[in-house]
């Protein structure tokens, strides 16, 4: 179990670290936006990886908030650039 | 007349039992006080009736739920390997598939279950000639543009088949019809 | 005991995939060319990575409160996910945050003009 768990852990850690690359290089917006997605997603899968693994479901009304709430992010800044560029 | 009354209901029923799914807890307290939000929910933000077709085929919707979710798993399957090979050369399309059907519904349906599907996107729709304009991924050949094309109008059919009305049923018979002559 | 260990497969199996989906997602938001490729690679941690977790959870702890609250995620996440696809989509097409070089063929632009 502890192989898994740290090659999960390894696998999660540099989806994470490579969303955060495409974050701080851009280019535009929109990019961001994407990888700021697969970042909370990874999150998502994380958590509920060590719910999994350690039986027990405390945090799994945040992943219910998370996947309720990030659809906001996305749609008010797609509607955002699009606003933008129509004017 | 049956298919009206469905139209209110089922929404109503719908927010009841999602509120209940919140909770975790199917017990008359969840349920009274779903009820009354799920008033307040609709007579505050309220929007135009969505017209259900009043049919609903339990075994044919099981299917359209087991195929998307093996289509999920392989096109997921796909696009991970896609990411991961050495010498990715990309080649995309954005396509225009006109759907058999012109019910909201079915379009709505139909555009949610291909963005589901990893490996396509739906950028656009015209609502007016029922066409859904679709970006996808590791399209090379005509050939490929075609089994993209025809993989939208199966999970219509799908669709159809499941919840679509009986208007749309006729129009898919015919299709088919012509098909088997032509 | 023989039902914990295969219980403990399928977690160990389940939680790999997920993890495995999003390092593939990490590498495609790296690798793709484009906002809308990029996009794709970003759909499939967000389903299948999360209904893996999801089950994965459901499996570990089954109880009532459980299945229905995984169900509620996993529902809410289907029909959140591919809106906010669409939107960022729609957003890149109208903005033109696309390579045409690399479509193959393109049949929206010409009833755009």
């Amino acid at each position: 179990m502890t192989v898994v768990i740290i090659i999960a852990g390894a696998l999660f850690g540099a989806g994470a670290l490579a969303s955060l690359w495409r974050i701080i290089r851009g280019p535009s917006a929109l990019d961001r936006i994407i990888a700021s997605d697969v970042l909370i997603a990874t999150a998502m899968c994380a958590l509920g990886a060590e719910m999994a693994v350690n039986r027990h479901t405390d945090t799994l009304p945040v992943l219910l908030v998370l996947a309720l709430f990030t659809v906001v992010g996305s749609v008010s800044v797609a509607r955002f650039m699009s606003a933008r560029d129509d004017t | 007349m049956k298919a009206r009354i469905l139209s209110g209901v089922l929404p109503f029923a719908g927010l009841v039992l999602l509120w209940m799914l919140l909770w975790g807890q199917f017990t008359w307290l969840a349920a009274v006080t779903g009820i009354a939000l799920a008033i307040v929910v609709s007579a505050v933000f309220y929007l135009p009736a969505v017209r259900l077709s009043g049919r609903f085929n339990v075994l044919r919707a099981a299917l359209l739920l087991g195929r998307l979710l093996a289509d999920i798993v392989v096109a997921s399957l796909q696009i991970a390997w896609s990411a991961l090979r050495p010498h990715y050369r990309p080649s995309n399309a954005i396509i225009a598939v006109p759907l058999v059907s012109r019910s909201d519904l079915v379009m709505t349906f139909t555009a949610v279950t291909v963005g589901l599907v990893p490996g396509s996107i739906v950028v656009d729709i015209d609502r007016d000639e029922a066409t859904l304009y679709l970006h996808a991924l590791n399209v090379s050949s005509m050939q490929d543009v075609a089994d993209a094309k025809s993989a939208v109008l199966a999970a219509e059919r799908r669709l159809i088949l499941a919840v679509g009305s009986a208007d749309d049923l006729a129009q898919l018979r015919g299709l088919q019809a012509e098909k088997g002559t032509g | 005991m023989t039902g914990d260990g295969v219980r403990d497969v399928i977690t160990a199996v389940l939680v790999l995939l997920s993890a495995f989906l999003c390092f593939a997602a990490g590498v495609g938001l790296i690798r793709f060319a484009d906002v809308l490729s990029r996009l794709h690679a970003a759909t499939k941690p967000q389903i299948l990575g999360l209904m893996a977790i999801v089950l994965d959870v459901a499996i570990s702890n089954p109880s009532v409160a459980t299945i229905t609250l995984a169900l509620a995620i996993v529902f809410f996440q289907s029909l959140t996910a591919p809106i906010a696809a669409h939107m960022v989509g729609r957003a890149a097409f109208r903005t033109g945050h696309l390579r045409h070089d690399i479509l193959v063929v393109d049949e929206l632009t010409p009833t755009k003009e």
